[in-house]
């Protein structure tokens, strides 16, 4: 990186387009200013093929060595869709653009190679895509969950918007369980029920309790 | 070390854990140790995942905002900045400049209250718990201008998507002023009580290696990274907010100390120099803030209606005081977002800790692992197993074991 002369966000996007030709999907070079003096901040996003994933990364890392932040996954349909999000020429003083590699992955065939053997920190967070979006990482040095616990049923995916997401019965409404009742009374009075109209319109039994309005009155 | 002894010592594991003081997310410690240096550590987070994104999936952006408030006890405001600026972006509004400024002033104030809170808790953990008085003494300062600014100490809640939602008043310009005097009257006594007492010196001086290689090789953020000399500052190395306007660098302890090595002491170097770092920016900030409204739209139907236009994906993101944090969000639409995803600063950091654990003591954990993310609380279990036998260290006894080794060193 010393003494090279750092590439412009619309260089760094030519680079890829020039590698990879048609396999670069869509280019996108957002500038953003924020402050008084306005200096523009750069998000740059490329779109690929799904099998370009590892050789993007290389020429990434060919530029100047990135950082890893994140890999992001969002449920489309019938695929997922994975952002890779690096951080290129961190260090020069208001010169770091924000790189988001997308790839896109079919649900039917949900597999992506392992990029760890790149950027030995991307193991961590590969393993949360594994947890959370049912994808497989081909080759991952450590397949064990993450964030979820062990118990966890095998199947359920919590970012996963179709039957795979987490179903209706795990979704705990801690706001129906209400106050304990096996508790020493509250120093304020509660108040009765709000009338709330959501979708499922309460039983007209359920109203408001008429024992807890009486306490209110006293 | 009497290492002729020809009695091979087999290694034993410690569990810590899955309730450890060094994080807001409890983790599970495996360490693999060697009679009392640490041969492999491995560990398992998680421990009690909330699933804040799935609930911010089922939330408009107004009340997502309030979400991330709650995401850290000691970052308020770190993701209120990522979220309410990637949701910005995708809505392509711009923030009054007044609003950048009062979040960077924010976020400052939360900088140097988050350092000291850090600062204590690693002295507490040396057994040094005076400086841990002194130190979260001083911490008050910052809560107070805070408070005084925010109307909270904790959640703050002065974000909102397009800007902020109070202003700084004329009458609470000598109020924060006062602050910041009163902590640059204090730089050099905290300086000199961190960096040049004895036991600190002995207890972190080399200890928690990280070199810079494998602070690149594992990308880590913040104080963790530039303690290992990588020049890594989201504050000044993509303009956003008010730190585009401003004159700053990035702190690496060469500056003070005149090399890096990458160990505990140097991440105590940086964040100190960090807290005099945050007054500067807050100074500037105060000197040059413009007048001007604070927010893009102060109707909350408007906005709610102008997010629910909204389609895209953006990536907000902030220097929080442990390092970078990173939120992604895609609208459709929806009055929900269709996707977020939250990385903190410690879900970087954390991955180095198998490698600046390694051939450490047992009395060096606390430390090591506190050196690479400030907040400590709680109180732990440690469970030593050496085969059938098991017995429960509290995180007291760990913690004796710590003060333990400081006294040996005073006395050697």
């Amino acid at each position: 990186m010393i003494g090279m002369t750092p590439l412009t966000p619309q260089e760094v996007v030519d680079r890829f387009r020039n590698t990879f030709g048609e396999g670069v999907e869509g280019t996108l070079i957002r500038e953003r200013a924020e402050g008084m003096k306005k200096r523009p901040n750069y998000n740059l996003w490329i779109t690929l093929r799904q099998e370009l994933l590892k050789p993007a990364i290389q020429t990434l890392i060919d530029i100047s060595f990135p950082h890893l932040a994140v890999i992001s996954g969002v449920d489309i349909e019938d695929q997922i869709e994975l952002v890779y999000t690096f951080s290129l020429y961190f260090g020069v003083k208001h010169g770091e653009y924000l790189v988001n590699l997308k790839i896109r992955v079919p649900k039917s065939d949900p597999r992506v190679p392992t990029i760890s053997d790149l950027m030995p920190s991307a193991v961590f967070t590969e393993r949360e895509k594994q947890e959370m979006l049912g994808i497989e990482v081909v080759g991952i040095p450590d397949p064990r969950r993450l964030f979820l616990p062990d118990d966890f049923p095998p199947g359920v995916y919590p970012w996963r918007k179709d039957e795979k997401g987490i179903p209706p019965s795990m979704i705990k409404n801690l706001w129906e369980a209400k106050r304990p009742k096996d508790r020493p009374a509250p120093p304020v009075p509660e108040k009765p029920e709000a009338p709330v109209c959501s979708v499922e319109c309460h039983d007209p039994s359920e109203a408001p309790n008429e024992t807890e309005t009486e306490v209110k009155k006293e | 070390m009497s290492g002729e002894a020809p009695v091979k010592k087999s290694s034993y594991t410690i569990p810590i854990g899955p309730i450890h003081p060094a994080l807001k997310e409890p983790v599970m410690f495996t360490f693999q140790m060697n009679g009392e240096v640490v041969e492999s550590v491995d560990f398992a987070p998680g421990q009690t995942h909330r699933g804040i994104e799935w609930m911010g999936m089922r939330r408009n952006p107004v009340q997502i905002v309030h979400l991330t408030d709650r995401i850290c006890g000691i970052c308020g405001v770190t993701h209120s900045i990522c979220f309410a600026r990637a949701v910005e972006q995708i809505m392509e509004i711009q923030v009054p400049e007044r609003a950048d400024y009062i979040r960077t002033i924010i976020a400052e104030m939360e900088r140097i209250q988050s350092h000291l809170l850090w600062a204590g808790v690693a002295a507490h953990e040396l057994g040094f718990d005076s400086l841990f008085y002194l130190a979260w003494r001083v911490r008050e300062e910052a809560m107070d201008v805070i408070e005084l600014i925010t109307g909270n100490r904790v959640n703050y809640g002065i974000i909102q998507v397009g800007g902020v939602r109070r202003d700084i008043v004329e009458e609470q310009y000598p109020r924060i002023q006062q602050c910041l005097t009163y902590y640059r009257e204090l730089m050099d006594k905290l300086l000199h009580v961190f960096l040049h007492d004895r036991t600190i010196t002995m207890r972190c001086r080399d200890h928690g290696i990280l070199t810079y290689e494998d602070a690149m090789k594992l990308c880590v953020v913040g104080p963790t990274a530039r303690a290992s000399g990588v020049k890594k500052d989201v504050r000044i190395d993509y303009p956003y907010c008010a730190y585009g306007d401003l004159s700053i660098d990035i702190v690496t302890p060469n500056l003070l100390m005149g090399e890096v090595r990458g160990d505990v002491y140097d991440r105590i170097v940086v964040r100190v120099l960090e807290i005099g770092q945050s007054i500067d920016i807050i100074q500037q900030c105060l000197d040059n803030i413009p007048s001007g409204p604070i927010i893009w739209e102060e109707k909350i139907a408007k906005l709610l209606l102008a997010c629910k236009k909204a389609k895209g994906e953006a990536i907000g993101r902030h220097e929080a005081p442990r390092g970078e944090a990173l939120h992604y969000v895609r609208m459709e639409g929806e009055e929900a977002p269709y996707a977020w995803k939250v990385k903190a600063s410690s879900y970087s950091n954390l991955i180095s800790w198998p490698v600046i654990l390694r051939g450490e003591q047992i009395a060096d954990i606390p430390i090591i692992v506190a050196s690479i993310d400030p907040c400590l609380s709680c109180t732990d279990r440690v469970a030593v197993v050496n085969k059938e036998q098991q017995a429960i260290l509290s995180k007291e006894e760990l913690h004796r074991l710590s003060v333990e080794k400081t006294r040996r060193l005073q006395h050697d």
